[in-house]
């Protein structure tokens, strides 16, 4: 067993990383962004008066955000995984030169999320002011940390 | 790219020996600006919409922080690494100019003792700024900290590292015609934010093989200096939001599938968040009006 473990280990380290090693975790974490951006779109078409506004809906959508953002995002992002290693990612390797800098800017998103939770059944001019922090949260790491589409 | 820079130096060399005065620096005339009282206040809101900041602040500067124009960033392209100057009001920045000294590096790129600057800083767009806006913008530059950080040396290697050679890439480039045509207020404001004061063209138009933009093809959508990813087009071919979700991307950071905005855009929605919403209005405008593809 010993000397399998060693084996694969040194297996792991030779040979470069294949994309399938990392679908899993690639589709995991751009679902989760996905998730976010349809819950968030929930409340944002409310605040843009592009839809009526509805108290449990937008209750709702900002309860996801609160419930993804208490998932912690790392395991979805494994060394390697960035948009230079692999095609099917704008993850920037800059990621992983400070891991922890990632889970603080989620961290940031999850307190956003937080005040939205708090005021979102109040009505749509709650919505607004709400949105801001949040919007904030995913600029700042998307600004460090996401490649521009191709 | 080795091929292409020999051609190109000897014909920065020898347009140079040929014809000095084609390259030679054009100040702005003094007396063009006298007299001129700038209002800091409405100066604010120029140098919010031009990003001044984003380029002149100190390279992790956040916050109030960003207000101290103390250079450092670095700007990287295939001429070489550019490094902005410090242009706070302290004798190492900009705090000896004269109003007629910051409205010629503006508007004609050249400096005080009649150098050219590297189009890196983009006053081929400022070129076009109004003479009042140029009068607040410095009023109000002048109430910002003084910093005491020497402005560091570019590395930019030969032939580009001859300035003179930029009298010539001027002739060619800095020009004070219109891109499009613009004919109600709204438009005039959306053009002149676009064009002019955020410069959108410098990441959003493509480059020709000296640097310069491709008019042409306006706002048709360019690679990335920063090497990730492409810069979007924003013909409405390419970008098929509403009016108002354009707004609302250059006030909340999200599209309209609340995506949110992310690198070098982030610090022009920034800025844009500050605006009146008339002017987000009329960049939106401006950019519905580009030609289709
Ligand atoms: C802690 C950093 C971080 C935060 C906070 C963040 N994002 Fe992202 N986001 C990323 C990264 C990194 C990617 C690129 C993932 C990839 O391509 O593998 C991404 C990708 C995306 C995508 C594209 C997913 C796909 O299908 O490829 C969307 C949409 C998105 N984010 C929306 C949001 C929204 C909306 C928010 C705020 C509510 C947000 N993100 C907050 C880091 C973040
Ligand atoms: C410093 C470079 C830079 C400048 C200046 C700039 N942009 Fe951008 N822009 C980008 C980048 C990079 C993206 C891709 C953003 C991302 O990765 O999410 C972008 C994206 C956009 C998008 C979204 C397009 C899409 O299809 O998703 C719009 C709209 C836009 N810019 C409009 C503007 C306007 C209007 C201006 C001027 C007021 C401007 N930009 C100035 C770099 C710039
Ligand atoms: C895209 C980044 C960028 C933006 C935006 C930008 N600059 Fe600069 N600026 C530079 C760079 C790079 C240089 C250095 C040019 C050179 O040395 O040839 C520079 C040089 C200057 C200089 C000359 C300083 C000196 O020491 O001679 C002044 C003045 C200046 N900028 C003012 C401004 C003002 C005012 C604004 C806003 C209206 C602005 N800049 C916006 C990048 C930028």
């Amino acid at each position: 067993m010993i000397r399998s473990t060693a084996f694969v280990a040194a297996l792991a380290i030779a040979t470069p990383a294949v994309a399938q090693d990392f679908d899993g975790p690639l589709k995991g974490r751009q679902g989760m962004f996905q998730i976010l951006a349809i819950n968030l779109g929930i409340i944002g078409d409310m605040a843009k008066g592009e839809t009526e506004y509805d108290a449990e809906q937008a209750q709702m959508a900002a309860d996801n955000l609160v419930a993804i953002t208490s998932i912690n995002p790392l395991p979805l992002f494994p060394e390697g995984s960035d948009n230079e290693a692999l095609d099917g990612t704008r993850a920037l390797p800059a990621i992983w030169e400070n891991v922890d800098d990632l889970g603080a800017k989620w961290a940031d998103l999850g307190e956003a999320a937080a005040g939205m939770q708090e005021v979102a059944g109040n009505g749509r001019e709650a919505l607004g002011p709400a949105l801001g922090p949040v919007g904030n949260a995913c600029k700042n790491c998307h600004d460090e940390y996401r490649a521009s589409p191709e | 790219m080795r091929k292409l820079l020999i051609p190109l130096a000897a014909l920065i060399v020898l347009i140079g020996a040929a014809g000095l005065w084609l390259t030679r620096a054009q100040p702005v005339d003094a007396a063009r600006f006298e007299g001129l009282e700038g209002d800091a206040a409405a100066g604010e809101t120029v140098f919010i919409a031009a990003g001044c900041a984003s380029c002149h602040h100190a390279p992790e500067a956040e916050g109030e922080a960003e207000l101290v124009l103390a250079g450092g960033q670095r700007f990287p392209s295939e001429f070489g690494t550019f490094v902005a100057p410090n242009i706070s009001p302290s004798s190492e920045g900009i705090g000896d100019w004269t109003l007629a000294d910051f409205a010629g590096a503006l508007t004609r790129g050249v400096s005080p003792e009649g150098t050219h600057y590297y189009p890196a800083f983009p006053y081929t767009a400022y070129t076009r700024m109004a003479d009042a806006d140029i009068a607040d913008l410095w009023a109000y530059m002048r109430t910002l900290p003084a910093d005491p950080t020497p402005s560091a040396a570019h590395e930019v290697g030969f032939p580009f590292n001859i300035r003179r050679g930029l009298g010539l890439w001027n002739t060619l480039y800095l020009s004070e015609d219109w891109v499009m045509p613009a004919d109600t207020a709204e438009l005039e404001r959306g053009r002149y934010l676009v064009e002019v004061l955020a410069h959108c063209g410098e990441c959003h138009t493509p480059r020709g093989a000296l640097g310069g933009l491709d008019t042409g093809d306006w706002l048709g959508g360019a690679a990335n200096p920063a090497g990730d990813g492409r810069i979007p087009s924003l013909r409405p071919g390419a970008l098929d939001w509403s009016a108002n979700d354009i707004a609302y991307y250059l006030e909340s950071g999200f599209t309209p599938a609340y995506d949110s905005v992310g690198g070098h855009m982030v610090a022009v929605v920034d800025n844009f968040a500050q605006l009146p919403a008339g002017d987000r209005a009329a960049v939106a405008a401006y950019l519905k009006a580009l030609p289709e593809g």
